[in-house]
């Protein structure tokens, strides 16, 4: 049941993403293009996804475990550091570049498994790989 | 529908996705984590997370058996652009701990200081990228 209402996670967030247009690395880029022909639709995605999960985050962490008896793990890391900006700035050239992220790359595969298979494989190997490295420089 | 009541719309269903998640598994909706931990420990606790992403990848599935509208997909076809986008995705999900879904959407919700400077960062970066991208290929 548990892997059930998982698996429904999964397939709600990958409708989102293709109704909301997300999928479209073009509109990406459009959406990214603020000195250019900028195309401020997908600034809604986020609100829309914001305040849908502010508020069902408020009302289930009222329990003390999840519907199946879970414990939350929430990130409980609050550090500003070094490694946080840099992963991001790595990440935000990778998302301009093409106009991919991780969650529409999975969504799209099967509409486009060759960009989109190419993007994803490079994309697990230096996942894999900087997590060796993360790994070992702890 | 309008553009911006459709992107709404989309926002909301991603949303329910991460409430959905956090209901049953305890968990947040951050996809860079979900597959890099699905693939680098391969485990029982891992199998949730194989099972979140068969949903992900059934989705357009799903959706084309119910809409009549087909999923528009436009994307560079240059191999060496999309296997460079991938390398810096991946290392940068992995050292910064996040992504759009992650710190964009479930770490901004929860008004993380963290989420919210690496959102901040990326979606500066990323628009810089695609200024630098067009300047260089003579767009704009």
């Amino acid at each position: 049941m548990r892997l059930i209402t998982i698996f429904i996670s999964g397939l709600v967030f990958g409708i989102g993403i293709i109704v909301s247009g997300m999928v479209n690395p073009a509109k990406v880029i459009g959406f990214l293009d603020i000195f250019g022909a900028w195309d401020p639709s997908l600034a809604f995605v986020m609100i829309g996804a914001i305040s849908v999960t502010m508020v069902g985050y408020k009302l289930v962490l009222k329990r003390d475990v999840s519907l199946f008896n879970l414990k939350f793990s929430l990130p409980t890391n609050t550090d500003l550091d070094r490694k946080l900006i840099i992963g991001a700035v790595l990440f935000g050239i990778g998302w301009g570049l093409v106009g991919v992220c991780p969650g529409p790359a999975v969504v799209g595969f099967l509409v486009a498994p060759k960009p989109l298979g190419l993007f994803l494989v490079s994309m697990l190997v230096s996942m894999a790989l900087a997590r060796r490295y993360m790994d070992r420089v702890r | 529908m309008n553009d911006y009541l459709i992107a709404l719309l989309g926002g909301g269903l991603i949303g329910l996705a991460s409430v959905i998640l956090m209901a049953s598994q305890g968990a947040v909706m951050g996809i860079s984590g979900i597959v890099s931990r699905a693939i680098s420990r391969p485990t029982s606790v891992t199998a949730w997370r194989l099972v979140f992403i068969a949903g992900v990848l059934a989705a357009p599935i799903v959706y084309s058996l119910f809409a009549n509208n087909f999923i528009a997909l436009e994307i560079t076809e240059n191999s060496v652009l999309l296997v460079i986008a991938g390398l810096f995705v991946g290392v940068g999900t992995v050292i910064g701990n996040g992504c759009t879904s992650g710190h964009g959407v479930c770490g901004l919700s929860r008004l993380s200081a963290r989420s919210m400077v690496a959102t901040i960062t990326f979606m500066l970066t990323a628009v810089l990228t695609v200024a630098a991208v067009n300047y260089l290929s003579g767009v704009n």
